[in-house]
């Protein structure tokens, strides 16, 4: 439940506060890409391949052109020097395909874009893509990463007949030692499934070119609008202080609408044609097909162990499957699982390898957890199967090898620095919770009577608030403009991108507490690149630990030149600025905040050098990333009969530093969670051998649903960030990282009287059906 | 030149309290209808296979997915949509509790979430958690992983009185 009424003087940091943004959204009046209409706008359709590899014999677009509505169609001949598709990821001896925008002479993937028809509505768009006639000549694809890379495999890119786009190489500390002297070592197959990322919006561009004042305004539903700007425009040539990118109200996006797309650059390059704005909408089976895929890994991992539990080191194989082309970071996100390949353990001894394999599928990218779920995922799993080879308790081995609290900042064998932490903190309190003694009391029962009762852990630690820029390819920093108006409201301009995260609401909460303004009278305005001067976005569980923290030091400037000009009105030397007054620390006497305001733009008189006016901007570049970390706890029960798995009990105990908005926290981690449930147990994107997508709408992808969900008992342990002065490290990911392997271990718990060991994701009732009827067999 | 000469029917629709009259091809859906032609952008559109419930509106009083309804179908019906819900600037019960309670994040669902909502408690005004759960089963969500829309619900059922 939130607070609806705050008095002036509480705190606004730390209250359960209900939002800001919600007003427009439940009434219906907010503007998605999709609502924007304008004078003579007209649709674009596109024509998508239905073949995962093809040549093009020939295209006839007669037909689409003389439709009466249809005002042009352009195809791979027409766009082909327009531009590509950007990547910004870069790694040594990476091999780039050329994207072009739509296909030239060849199809690389089911959904690649072949002919756009622009028309006076969409149903005539529709008629007209209908309308255009494709010579294909299909060849063999491959669509799956191993296959790709066996021998004899088809060339998805003719050039690179290995289908290798890159290898990557990491170490640290000694392996070769640990495993040498090792008292076991456990390997193990781990895939984490392609999964569509489907936001409930699916992508949307509304392209508007003004000729005469070279102004090309692009509406999008994205999560950073100051990259697609920088991108677009430099791709078409334009200038870019005249492109304006605007994020409207967004429906989601989870990774998957950070990267620029062709139709962005298409439908800029389409008005800039016709002299017209174009809206293209994404259809929810193009969205399945031509937004990028999350996951797609196969990992190979062998841990060393001591026989006391201790795990001394980890090797690990990632094969990613990179899809047929890049987006944005689609090469980078497997190297974050490296990064994070320890997880919460002290192990100082680690290998890793990578091998990027082109497939004819949509490209994979950042998708909630972008490589961190598949890290956590894999090193969660093989410390359950490294207890139960050793005949641990799961917690004991875990509460074992964790970092130690007085080991913080504390430097991974992967190179990163663990900011703090308190890793067995969140364990011990979801056991608690849980009455864990009394839960594997009850297991023993429900086995005797033939029952399959799991009891799963999680300890998860992740690497988010991205991050220090020469680690990053766009730059990592973030800005904040703060207004105050002469009639005292506050305005804050950041250059992050929210899309449902809340910011409009804590970073109101912030600005009210810093400077001792109502929650109301502070306006938070993102999204608009001729608004924000620029920004990075919203993403990796960035938002408030960086933009967040660019806001703080720019109210930290904005304060003081306000106690400047309190003084000046109050002819003081020292003053307090608090609750909306600032006042003289000798005489009491106080001077408000909107007489301050007045003072500063009507200037009478100004303070000695200062300039007249009230606003500040500061740009913030982190020193470091931050780690969140915590402890998810799930019962299962495996029915015997049907292989469906009820969750009968989830905790999540999660630590993201210090907490702005447990309500916004709290809906983050639920979110997070059924995501990665979702991978769990019912999500996988699945092409066939001719790399057709045959999970390719909601009747055949299982989204989670209301019903499907379990209840999700939150908690949290609070261990701030030395990181940022907010000491926020982020939660937007922690939910989806820290489910999926809590749930497969509670079920192969359940399931390890039949001598399961190890079961992939998903875990349909199908799989287990079938393993415990050849159990039941044996 | 090509030309599909489209046939058109005169539809009569209350929306919302309000009477309108247009010229329309059969083939529209009623979703396109009410957001391209009558300009109530409130009902959106998540997918094609009235799977993800976000076009969720009221047609005589029964839920429906719009985007499975031709617009000719709503030809003398009545029809409320989100816009409909708040009455003279005061927001619907159920508007408050999904303030109240943050049961949305992005948005996008959350008109559809709201017109099944008053669906569910027309048809049962103090629901338990599985009866709301399978209520909002036709909708869904990406963003809350519905617990705290659970809590809307319920929130929405005591404060009308439950």
């Amino acid at each position: 439940m939130a607070t609806t009424t705050i008095t002036k003087t509480e705190k606004l940091v730390g209250k359960r506060i209900r939002r800001r943004e919600d007003p427009r959204l439940i009434t219906g009046t907010a503007t998605y890409v999709d609502d924007i209409k304008m004078p003579g706008m007209l649709y674009a359709a596109i024509l998508r391949s239905p073949h995962a590899a093809a040549k093009i014999r020939s295209i006839d677009v007669s037909k689409a052109k003389t439709l009466k509505g249809v005002h042009a169609v352009f195809t791979g001949e027409d766009t082909k020097n327009a531009g590509a598709v950007p990547c910004g990821a870069s790694l040594p001896g990476l091999r780039v395909p050329h994207h072009n925008l739509l296909a030239i002479d060849r199809v690389y993937l089911v959904g690649h874009p072949v002919a756009v028809v622009v028309a006076t509505d969409r149903y005539i768009a529709r008629d007209g893509v209908e309308l255009i006639e494709v010579d294909y000549e299909t060849e063999n694809a491959v669509a799956d990463p191993e296959k790709a890379l066996a021998p004899g495999a088809h060339a998805v890119h003719p050039q690179w007949s290995d289908n290798v786009a890159f290898t990557f190489h990491q170490e640290g500390g000694d392996t070769e030692k640990a495993f040498k002297e090792a008292d076991v070592i456990v390997k193990q197959r781990i895939v984490s499934q392609r999964l569509i990322p489907n936001s409930m919006e699916t992508r949307g561009v509304v392209a508007d070119w003004h000729a005469a004042d070279r102004n090309m305004n692009l509406y999008t539903s994205t999560q950073a609008p100051h990259l697609v700007r920088s991108l677009v425009a430099q791709i078409l040539g334009l200038e870019e202080n005249r492109f304006r990118v605007v994020a409207p109200e967004v429906g989601g996006g989870f990774g998957a609408k950070i990267q620029t797309y062709a139709e962005e650059i298409l439908l800029a390059y389409i008005s800039m044609k016709l002299q017209k704005p174009v809206k293209w909408i994404e259809s929810r089976r193009e969205n399945f097909l031509c937004t990028i895929h999350g996951r797609g890994h196969v990992d190979f991992y062998e841990i060393a162990a001591k026989r006391d539990g201790t795990i001394t080191g980890i090797k690990l194989k990632i094969i990613q499957d990179l899809g047929a082309y890049f987006t944005i970071l689609t090469p980078a996100i497997p190297t974050l699982s490296v990064l994070m390949m320890p997880g919460l353990y002290r192990t100082p001894n680690i290998s890793a390898d990578i091998v990027g394999a082109f497939t004819n599928c949509t490209p994979t990218d950042a998708y909630r957890g972008a490589g961190r779920p598949e890290a956590t995922h894999g090193i969660e799993r093989m410390v359950d199967m490294v207890a139960a080879e050793l005949k641990m308790d799961p917690a004991e081995i875990r509460l074992k090898n964790f970092v130690r609290n007085e080991e913080f900042p504390f430097p991974t064998a992967t190179g990163l620095v663990y900011d703090s932490g308190d890793y067995s903190a969140p364990l011990k309190k979801a056991m608690e919770m849980a009455s864990y003694d009394k839960l594997r009391k009850e297991q023993v029962e429900a086995r005797k009577q033939g029952k399959y009762m799991g009891i799963g852990l999680c300890a998860y630690g992740e690497i988010c608030a991205f991050g220090p820029s020469p680690a990053t390819p766009a730059g990592g920093w973030e800005s904040a403009t703060v207004k105050i108006e002469p009639s005292g409201q506050v305005t804050v301009l950041t250059g992050i991108s929210p899309h449902g995260q809340g910011e409009e609401t804590t970073f109101a909460q912030i600005t009210g507490d810093e400077l001792g303004v109502g929650i109301d009278d502070v306006l938070v305005l993102h999204g608009d690149t001729s608004l924000v001067p620029y920004g990075i976005g919203t993403f990796g569980s960035r938002s408030t630990a960086v933009g967040g923290t660019a806001l703080y030091y720019a109210l930290q400037e904005l304060k003081a030149k306000i106690k400047k000009f309190g003084a000046m009105l109050l002819e003081s030397e020292e003053v307090t600025l608090a609750d909306g007054l600032c006042t003289d620390n000798k005489t009491g006497k106080s001077v408000g905040f909107k007489e301050i305001a007045a003072a500063a733009y009507r200037a009478m008189k100004l303070p000695p050098n200062t300039e007249p006016g009230l606003v500040s901007t500061h740009f913030w570049e982190p020193p470091n990333f931050t780690f969140p970390f915590g402890a998810h706890l799930v019962v299962t029960d495996v029915d015997g009969d049907t292989g469906a798995v009820s969750i009968r009990r989830y905790i999540a105990i999660d630590d993201c530093g210090n907490i702005l908005n447990p309500l916004i926290v709290d809906g983050q981690v639920h979110g997070g969670v059924a995501q990665g449930i979702g991978q769990a147990l019912w999500e996988q994107a699945v092409y066939d051998d001719d790399g057709q997508l045959v999970t390719g709408e909601f009747m055949d992808y299982t989204m989670p649903r209301a019903h499907m969900m379990p209840w999700i008992e939150s908690g949290h342990t609070v261990t701030p960030t030395p990181v940022n002065p907010l000491g926020v490290k982020g939660v937007g990911e922690a939910g989806t990282i820290g489910a999926s392997p809590a749930v497969v271990n509670s079920v192969v718990d359940a399931l390890s009287p039949l001598g399961v060991r190890h079961l992939d994701m998903p875990l349909t009732p199908e799989k287990l059906w079938k393993l415990i009827s050849a159990g039941r067999n044996a | 030149m090509t030309e599909i000469r489209p046939m058109t029917e005169t539809i009569n629709v209350n929306i919302n309290g309000t009477a309108y009259s247009h010229d329309v091809e059969p083939r529209l859906l009623l979703i396109h209808y009410l957001r391209e032609v009558v300009g109530l952008t409130g009902p959106h559109i998540g997918c094609e296979t009235s799977l993800c419930g976000a076009c969720t509106v009221e047609l005589n009083g029964k839920a429906v997915k719009s985007c499975a309804v031709f617009a000719i179908q709503a030809d003398g019906a009545k029809v409320l949509t989100i816009e409909g819900m708040a009455a003279n600037g005061k927001l619907h019960k159920i508007q408050e509790a999904f303030w109240n309670e943050h049961g949305l994040q992005c948005g996008f669902c959350t008109p559809g979430m709201i017109m099944i909502t008053k669906q569910i408690l027309d048809r049962n005004p103090d629901p338990s958690e599985q009866e709301i759960r399978h209520g909002l089963d036709g909708n869904l969500c990406r963003c809350t992983g519905y617990q705290h829309i659970v809590n809307a619900v319920r929130a929405a059922a005591k404060a009308a009185g439950a």
